[in-house]
């Protein structure tokens, strides 16, 4: 692209210039980003001011466009698990769940209790560390300094369980289609248990640091107010609509991966604003700690991946003595499986909403198309109504309180 | 035209004694319900389902190619009630020479993005859009990645020794 293109595109997608008011005032334009703290990402909001008052706001987003759908369509359906990692990458287990749940649909298999209870625990331990993150950077936006090192403390500990069961911290790839890729390593189940007894502590800690924090409470209560109909309207899911009063979680209302089995409760708020979305995510880390808690105590004995051996990798052992595993084995290393012609979508409650893949297979070994429908996407777009017509310091703790991961909106 | 296990479900029927010119097929496969509607009649259908059967919610909207079939685009509405606790999904089908139908950004405002991005990355104008323009890519990127005629590593780019 030559310099004078360049300027052209970057004319073209500019707002109104400056605009002179009556009475000597003007309207301001203002680049907010794409390199801003508070946007924890590559995310560009223009802003037109008049004073401090935001008059519009424009989220202007695809700096980390990468084509995941696109690239999605050349690799294999096991390998498309990989790419789910790398969209949203604060909680890869709600994404790695979401696919593998939807190509199950397609295949008709069912996953042993086992590998369900496994999914659901490690599901929850990845939304306490993505509620974790979302906490210590949201407070760190408005001047609370500790609670980051206190909350990244105990993302390091989710990390390092996490990489005990796959080998990787973030980037797991662990739920492969048909169950989990790995045996449980052996004492995970002391280490998932310490981490968990002194959790609720933790988490009473962190309530402490902020509840009685004045500066936090005057420049969150209050603030972001949007009623739930014009949040539903926009597409907005999750934290965000149980905090302006609508009792609704896709654990809960369409059950999958043996979430009817457990036993917890959603929180639910009014208020719709700041605070109340804070008092929602710090409640559901409780609640996942409730969960995962249930999954370590009631877990089944038997195998962790389904018997399917078309789709599945074989045992070792077995490799070794039968033909026809062997066979499997080089046929789904080499080709990949292939799944029956249809189109499936499961929508899983990701710790920013509802995550889902609308998958279309064409009776081959790589998907016809990958359709993801990512909760930050959806939540982003009630930016403008979120910004309009308030004070531009208020907008930070409003951005925060949608805690959104910009992977997630471009993919 | 819809087939039996469709006419016995609340929705579907409904739609059927509404106006069964608006649709033109339907099908449930593994349980999820999908309705093959008109396309002059997609805004009416969505005002409709989303007043008189609370779908308030637009899940997502996105766009498959069936390329180098006929018709090539088939656009898809992931619709979702809250309060029925029921999915929907709604197909739309576009001939490729000049894909276009009307936007349903007036029944949901959160359409607007989708919309943006199934023109920015499959070419399918949305008649009525409020404001569409490209989303994920450059203003002046040359052709939509995600239709199938379109390489994976780019049409400016060629990795042959040429």
């Amino acid at each position: 692209m030559s310099e004078t293109e360049a300027k052209a595109t970057f004319a073209a997608s500019e707002p109104a210039q400056d605009e002179k008011l009556p009475g000597g005032r003007r309207r301001m334009v203002l680049n907010m980003g794409p390199q801003h703290p508070s946007t924890h990402g590559v995310l560009r909001i223009m802003l037109e001011l008049d004073g401090e008052i935001i008059t519009r706001a424009e989220p202007d987003i695809g700096f980390l466009h990468t084509g995941i759908e696109k690239q999605a369509e050349t690799l294999n359906w096991q390998q498309v698990v990989t790419l789910t990692d790398r969209m949203d990458y604060l909680s890869t287990q709600a994404n790695n769940l979401a696919y593998v749940l939807s190509v199950e649909k397609l295949l008709g298999i069912e996953v042993p209790p086992k590998a369900q209870w496994l999914r659901v625990m490690l599901t929850e331990l990845s939304r306490i560390n993505s509620h974790s993150v979302w906490l210590g950077t949201h407070a760190m936006d408005l001047g609370a300094m500790t609670v980051y090192f206190y909350c990244f403390r105990e993302r390091e500990d989710i990390l390092r369980i996490c990489e005990m069961f796959s080998g990787q911290r973030m980037m797991t790839s662990y739920f492969r289609i048909g169950g989990v890729a790995l045996e449980p390593p052996r004492g995970w189940e002391r280490t998932v248990r310490e981490f968990l007894q002194g959790l609720p502590a933790k988490i009473d800690e962190y309530e402490n640091l902020l509840n009685s924090n004045p500066i936090f409470l005057q420049r969150t209560k209050g603030v972001g107010h949007l009623s739930l109909e014009r949040l539903l309207d926009l597409g907005v899911t999750g934290p965000m609509i149980r905090a302006a009063g609508l009792k609704w979680d896709i654990r809960k209302s369409e059950p999958y991966s043996s979430y009817d089995k457990f036993d917890f409760d959603i929180p639910v708020y009014s208020e719709s604003d700041v605070f109340a979305r804070f008092r929602v995510r710090l409640e559901e880390m409780r609640q996942s700690a409730r969960i995962a808690e249930q999954a370590l105590d009631g877990m089944p004995e038997g195998a962790w991946k389904a018997d399917a051996p078309q789709v599945v990798l074989p045992d070792r052992e077995k490799m070794k003595t039968q033909m026809e595993a062997l066979i499997y084995h080089f046929k789904i290393v080499s080709e990949g499986f292939r799944v029956p012609a249809g189109e499936a979508y499961v929508p899983v409650e990701s710790p920013r909403g509802e995550i889902g893949f609308y998958v279309v297979s064409d009776g081959t070994s790589k998907p016809y198309r990958v359709f993801t429908r990512t909760p930050s996407f959806g939540n982003l777009q009630c930016l403008p109504a979120l910004f309009d017509g308030k004070l531009i310091a208020d907008n930070i703790a409003a951005l925060g309180s949608m805690d959104f991961v910009l992977g997630d909106i471009d993919r | 035209m819809l087939p039996d296990i469709l006419k016995e479900m609340t929705v579907p029927a409904a739609l059927e004694l509404w106006d069964a010119e608006a649709l033109t097929g339907g099908s449930c496969d593994f349980g999820e319900t999908l309705l093959w509607v008109r396309r002059e009649r997609i805004v009416d259908v969505c005002r409709l389902l989303k007043e008189k059967f609370q779908f308030v919610r637009l899940s997502g909207l996105t766009c498959i190619d069936r390329h180098p079939a006929e018709p090539r685009f088939e656009v898809l509405y992931l619709l979702h009630s809250i309060e029925r606790n029921e999915r929907l999904k709604l197909k739309v089908a576009l001939d490729g020479a000049q894909p276009e139908v009307d936007s349903v950004t007036a029944v949901w405002k959160g359409a607007n993005w989708y919309e943006r991005e199934a023109f920015d990355l499959f070419g399918v104008r949305f008649v009525g859009h409020p404001d569409l323009k490209r989303l994920m890519l450059p203003a002046d990127w040359e052709g939509h990645p995600l239709r199938k005629d379109f390489p994976v590593h780019g049409h400016k780019y060629s990795y042959r020794n040429d």
